[in-house]
């Protein structure tokens, strides 16, 4: 700590800063730098604002339509109006739970044992370097992988889960860092007092550490999910799409919110089929806007309380 | 801290997520044309022989609007059967059928029967995973390629083979070249260079393009036809990539399907095979086909197309998109889905449905031997 | 790679899963090695099947990155061994055939070159919108603002690149006629030969704004957690707002601000459907174009725009060589940031949470 804030004292950089006295060279760069973080903020408003403004104004009044969530495309090609985009949305959340339900066992469970079990030793160090390698995996990488394995060697057929075993590569390392951190802030003296209680490790963590970073974990499970909802390259190399309902992961082609918008890109000069770009943009973002609030309140309702 | 609560605020989330899939329960869309909202499954009453099914298929882009269309219409027909068609190109539509993972294919050329990687064929690759039999090369949708333009006040562009050629090869680097402009008299070519497209993904549009400028160029054209461009310009990916190319950038050309030219508003140049420049229509792509003499023999009805082709009034640039299906070894199953599908695609009704959509109907002779084909499946 | 794992809330101590984070948030008590704490009895049957979860899922991780990393060197070699030019430095790209020729130069260059100009563009605002959210908007603006930029994390990455093609390239087209005019005697800006839009400049730019959120949200939550008593003990002082920041926000921030970078740069590098909807690829026949004013691939659209053509083992291995690169080099960056992050703060262990009492003690002159 005596590092940090002997870097913070004036003597610092060298050139003294003179605090005596308000100059006007100093008011006049107080107030330069503040244009020019204004200025930044307002040049980052400007494409993010009108990257929402074009999803939401050309996407929002297909959404309003009853049809767009509780229909299919089935029998609706990209010169006709109609449709919806419900078999889009169901495969995107079956593909991305089923991937939650694989990845987050393992994730929390690689936590416990990064922070309960092997801290400071030399597994564990090669456990955390191996989840910063994963980190770096490119969605691409992770699809050609699960596409050799699933398909080349075992002979299986391009289906939802070979999606959600991509997928799983994904979240595993993010679920896991975050999972990692939340127990991390559980205070020592909770684990202590369930020690001398005569509890036994393993209850103790399942009981008491588990629990108390349970909000924190579900944050992290959320934004882990939000994180795989969008991606496309999996989806584009491990399952076909599908304009049709399909509930079962294990067989079939089946759509999803990033290849509906991936198909009908290619036919943006018809307004039928870019209606439909924008919309399904807008609902994947709205999901994802779902659980990051989920995520918030949940968070909200279960922070820490260290002391 | 109650850990109760915790867990509720867990279950609550979980189970909202859980309300959002499954309190709407989802339906597909009624058929468009039926007025009767209750007759989805019943309005298939006419056709004795629908199946009861999945299909599934994969392949070329060219052909994708086609497709969609005729599984629309196939499915006012024949209400219980599901078919998913997912463009991803020939060679993944190929590569995916030898690996049985569709049912069938769509290309934009034939199998190939010479190695080109040393390997095997991919007829003989195929043919393995029909469990021996040959697999059918059906020509099924005929869409014209345009040679497709942006540039200010030129509403009519005349080109001929090896101009075409050279402007695609990069030896004729501007609009206002001599050889343009003696095809194009009185026409105001501006002075700036020509900014070609290519598409960068391999495509069967691009290695029938590429058969015609080597065929109609005169030699100007140097590279062998392949999926992968030879020539010069910016790549983009996809017919919608090129055709968004050439719209938003002045004096551009490129190669692209006849739908994207029309839907991006596009200028189209019209081919002087020889005999006089020919316009794009429906008819003149017909009058090409009606050239194409058939490469194999029986019942493999790959074609030759001829694309030098100098018969008065026939549009030289054509694709031919087939079906790649098993003859037999199939399960029964599939087989009854693939038949009952690809008989309708091939009849006059289903052949029908693609004019309106900018693609070439077959001709009657060709289309009764691609019938007969597909019944011969077994 | 629309990714959105740098939506942390700011609020509660949520951990930011970020690769270039330090090891080990330390809170006072848990400084303690936990293993000294394991008093329960060795021979419990549920804590050792608990124990083997633990690990065992510890070892899954392991196991599964290096039959990723096994998986696509066995790949790979077969087809690096066949190759008949540079791999690292020919930028051919023709795998498969008799004859497979091809390299990495060219994609690599473009990778690098797209992501180094998206980091160069996005890290002074991101953290002047940080800044801004944290120390000059008003508390009921900054909220709001906060979320938006979080929000964007959301937009799917096929969304910026169409976006970015048909709404912002024409836009950003007059900029780059600009920057050309008045720089183009250096290859690097060297002028267009044509009017198309898909240049790597679009596409870095495009780039930029997708790791915005990111970068802004890391950075943010880390200049919120600057000592109060290091902010008030400068303005104490006198220092203007401006003195405060210099002095006791950016120096506290840095190695966060350098991590959320690398993180951002690691995005970048990997982006690929966004830059695949905006470049254009050059054709084999022209010379090689080192301007980003012109067309180009990178690693990872090269692999998604020909990943529906991978018909033969030697051309796939080819197409994974260059996954693998990709892969290597996402890493490298990685740690580089935790390198930085560990060098920048000596003892490695960077402080998020204030501690009462040595920042007392230390700020005390």
């Amino acid at each position: 700590m005596t590092t940090t804030l002997a870097a913070n004292r004036p003597a610092y950089d060298g050139k003294a800063l003179d605090l005596t006295g308000k100059s006007g060279a100093r008011a006049f760069r107080n107030t330069l730098a503040t244009v020019l973080i204004v200025l930044c903020f307002l040049i980052a408003l400007v494409p993010l604002l009108w990257i929402l403004w074009t999803v939401v104004s050309k996407g929002y009044h297909l959404l309003l339509d009853a049809n767009w969530w509780s229909q299919s495309q089935r029998g609706i090609t990209v010169r006709r109006v109609g449709g919806g985009a419900y078999h889009a949305i169901m495969g995107t959340l079956i593909m991305s739970l089923l991937c939650a339900l694989i990845a987050v066992p393992i994730a929390v469970m690689g936590a416990v044992y990064l922070v309960e079990y092997g801290k400071g030793t030399k597994a564990a160090k090669v456990v955390s370097f191996m989840i910063d390698i994963l980190t770096g995996v490119p969605s691409i990488v992770a699809a050609l992988f699960v596409y050799a394995v699933w398909i080349t060697v075992l002979g299986f057929n391009r289906v939802g889960f070979a999606v959600s075993l991509a997928l799983v590569l994904l979240m595993l390392p993010v679920v896991l860092r975050s999972t990692e951190e939340m127990l991390k802030l559980v205070p020592d003296e909770l684990r202590e007092a369930a020690y001398a209680l005569g509890v036994p490790k393993w209850k103790t963590i399942l009981k008491i550490v588990v629990p108390t970073a349970f909000g924190g974990i579900i944050t992290g499970v959320m934004l882990g999910l939000a994180r795989v909802m969008g991606e496309t390259a999996p989806l584009l190399i491990l399952v076909g799409y599908s304009k049709n309902i399909n509930t079962n992961p294990f067989d079939g082609f089946m759509g999803a919110l990033p290849t509906m918008i991936n198909q009908d890109r290619t036919e943006l000069a018809l307004q039928p089929a870019a209606d439909r770009v924008w919309a399904a943009a807008l609902t994947l973002i709205l999901l994802v806007l779902l659980l990051n609030i989920l995520a918030r309140t949940i968070a909200r309702f279960s922070t820490i309380k260290s002391k | 801290m109650s850990v109760n609560r915790l867990l509720r605020v867990g279950t609550v989330a979980v189970a909202s997520l859980g309300v959002l899939a499954l309190s709407a329960c989802g339906s597909d869309p009624e058929p468009s044309g039926s007025s009767n909202p209750s007759s989805s499954g019943s309005t298939s009453a006419s056709g004795g022989d629908c199946p009861k099914g999945t299909l599934n298929a994969e392949g070329s882009t060219a052909q994708k609007n086609a497709i969609e269309e005729v599984i629309a219409k196939y499915n006012e027909k024949c209400a219980d059967v599901t078919v998913n068609y997912n463009p991803t190109g020939s060679g993944a539509g190929i590569k995916q059928f030898n690996a049985s993972q569709v049912d069938f294919a769509g290309s934009d050329s034939a199998l190939k029967t010479v190695a080109t990687d040393g390997g095997e064929t991919e007829a003989a690759a195929a043919a393995k995973r029909c469990q021996g039999s040959p697999a059918l090369n059906l020509p099924m949708v005929i869409g014209p390629i345009t040679v497709a333009y942006n540039v200010d006040g030129l509403d009519k562009l005349v080109l001929d083979g090896p101009t075409a050629a050279k402007i695609f090869q990069g030896t004729i680097k501007a609009w206002n070249d001599p050889a343009i402009a003696k095809l194009n008299a009185g026409a105001k070519l501006p002075s700036a260079p020509i900014a070609v497209f290519f598409r960068s993904d391999e495509s069967g549009t691009t290695e029938n393009f590429a058969k015609y400028l080597s065929a109609a160029g005169g030699g100007a054209w140097t590279g062998k036809p392949a999926k992968k461009w030879t020539g010069t310009g910016a790549g983009k990916e996809k017919s919608a990539g090129v055709a968004e190319g050439v719209k938003s950038t002045k004096n551009s050309i490129t190669y692209v399907e006849w739908s994207y030219a029309i839907d991006n508003k596009l200028g189209i140049a019209q081919i002087d095979t020889g005999a006089g420049p020919v316009e794009l229509t429906a008819d003149s792509a017909s009058k090409a086909l009606a050239a194409a003499k058939p490469a194999g023999t029986g019942s493999d009805l790959a074609l030759k197309l001829d694309y030098a082709t100098k018969a008065p009034g026939a549009y030289p640039i054509i694709l031919a998109t087939y079906e790649i299906a098993c003859s037999k070894g199939l399960s029964a199953e599939k087989t009854a889905l693939v038949k009952s599908f690809l008989s309708y695609f091939a009849s006059a009704d289903g052949q029908g449905a693609l004019t309106d959509l900018h693609y070439a109907p077959l001709p009657e002779e060709l289309r009764t031997k691609v019938d007969a084909a597909i019944q011969s499946i077994s | 790679m629309s990714s959105t794992d740098g939506t942390a809330p700011p609020d509660p101590p949520a951990g930011e899963p970020s690769a270039g984070e330090p090891p080990a948030r330390a809170t006072p008590a848990a400084e303690a090695p936990a293993k000294n704490l394991d008093l329960g009895p060795v021979g419990h049957l549920g804590d050792r099947l608990f124990a083997g979860l633990a690990r065992g899922s510890g070892g899954l991780v392991v196991l599964i990155v290096a039959f990723v990393g096994i998986f696509l060197l066995a790949l790979a070699i077969p087809a690096l061994a066949d190759d008949k030019s540079s791999f690292l430095f020919s930028r051919i790209w023709e795998p498969g055939g008799a004859d497979p020729k091809f390299g990495i130069a060219a994609l690599f260059y473009t990778t690098l070159i797209s992501s180094v100009i998206a980091m160069v563009i996005a890290v002074p605002i991101a953290v002047g919108v940080a800044l801004f959210t944290t120390y000059y908007a008003p508390k009921r603006l900054a909220a709001p603002v906060a979320h938006a930029v979080d929000l964007l994390a959301a937009v799917p990455s096929i969304i910026y690149g169409l976006w970015g093609i048909l709404f912002f390239a024409p836009i950003l087209r007059p900029v780059i006629d600009g920057l050309a005019d008045a720089l183009g005697w250096i290859p690097l800006f060297e002028k267009p030969a044509s009017e198309d839009l898909g240049v790597v400049f679009t596409a870095s730019v495009v780039l930029a704004i997708m790791i915005l959120p990111v970068v802004t949200a890391i950075s943010r939550e880390i200049f919120a957690q600057t000592p109060v008593t290091h902010r008030e003990g400068a303005l104490a002082l006198g220092a203007t707002r401006w003195e405060m920041i210099r002095m006791a926000v950016l120096p506290y921030g840095r190695s966060g601000v350098v991590s959320a970078s690398m993180l951002g740069l690691g995005r970048a590098l990997g982006e690929t459907i966004a830059v695949l909807i905006i470049l254009s690829v050059p054709n084999g026949n022209d010379p090689w174009n080192s301007s980003i004013f012109a067309g180009g691939e990178t690693f990872a659209s090269k692999i998604a725009n020909n990943a529906a053509e991978f018909d033969s083992p030697e051309k796939t291995g080819a197409y994974i060589a260059a996954g693998l690169v990709l892969f290597v080099v996402t890493f490298l960056v990685n740690s580089a940031a935790r390198i930085i992050v560990a060098r920048s703060t000596p003892g490695g262990k960077r402080q998020r949470r204030p501690r009462p009492d040595k920042a007392l003690e230390g700020a005390t002159p």
